[in-house]
């Protein structure tokens, strides 16, 4: 099962990177087109967001009647409801990261494949940001 | 709206969805990029391969593309290094604070319906909206 289990978090994340690049959405310009709307707007992560939600969206519904993923013991769903400060500021500093640079988590690791240093810098800098928030708010905050 | 690629972008989206909604089912888990690569700095025994093998299997992805495209990935950045560093850092911090980026929220915590992620992705996509009209309009 272990076997498995990895298996498919190479296979799940090789598809994503193949969906971030042929979306477009690993070249910043082009999410800056999205965020910039006072300039020539380019739409096209609202289509990237719905294409993924329309498979989600009835993918997850349909999951959570399970009682079991296939290959692991339980489905690891994030149970916090609660609209806490921690979210709203966090949420608030990544999306000036975001529009400053452009780059959010994902497409900034699949762009590491042109082993351009401006790219790595960014990773680098990402993972300093990661390395500081586990030394504030030891020893984990909630995922979403 | 020139650079406007509805065909590729739904494309990309349906793959995107596709990988979240098998690591799902297969390994009960969310696909939250920073969430995941978060995950690795906590070292929890046993919890560190599929990460580092999801983390991977996204730069592969990106490779794979290359080699077919026979050319390297399209990466315009228009900001200087120390804003980009800057940017990094803030996308770090961000996110784990947060909890989730535009994966984690955007994409996997509003299919699941979820208050949090809704306003959260909200929350992101509002500032970053007004962080690039600061930068690109009135700058």
């Amino acid at each position: 099962m272990i076997v498995a289990r990895l298996t498919t978090a190479l296979v799940a994340g090789l598809i994503f990177g193949l969906g971030l690049v042929i979306s477009g959405m690993s070249n910043p310009a082009k999410v800056i087109g999205f965020l910039n709307l006072a300039g020539d707007w380019d739409p096209t992560l609202l289509l990237v967001m719905g294409g993924a939600l329309v498979v989600t969206i009835p993918g997850f519904q349909l999951l959570k009647k399970r009682a079991r993923p296939l290959f692991a013991e339980r489905f690891e769903f994030p149970t916090r409801k609660d609209l806490d400060p921690r979210l709203m500021v966090g949420a608030a500093l990544f999306g000036l990261g975001w529009g400053i640079a452009g780059f959010c988590p994902g497409p900034a690791i699949a762009a590491l494949a042109t082993a351009r240093l401006d790219v790595a810098l960014f990773v680098g800098a990402m993972i300093a940001g990661g390395v500081v928030h586990r030394i504030i708010f030891s020893p984990r905050s909630p995922d979403a | 709206m020139e650079n406007f690629t509805p065909v590729t972008g739904l494309i990309g989206g349906l793959l995107i969805g596709l990988a979240a909604t098998l690591l799902l089912a297969g390994s009960g888990r969310i696909a939250g990029i920073s969430g995941i690569a978060g995950g690795l700095l906590a070292r929890v025994p046993g919890d560190n391969a599929w990460r580092f093998l999801f983390l991977l299997g996204l730069v592969l992805g990106a490779g794979i593309y290359q080699l077919l495209t026979a050319g390297p990935l399209e990466v315009d950045i228009d900001v200087s290094w120390p804003l980009l560093i800057t940017a990094g850092f803030l996308v770090g911090f961000g996110t784990r604070l947060g909890g989730g980026c535009t994966s984690g929220h955007g994409v996997c915590g509003i299919a699941r319906l979820s208050a949090r992620s809704i306003v959260a992705t909200l929350i992101f996509i509002g500032v970053a909206m007004a962080t690039t009209f600061v930068l690109r309009q009135l700058l």
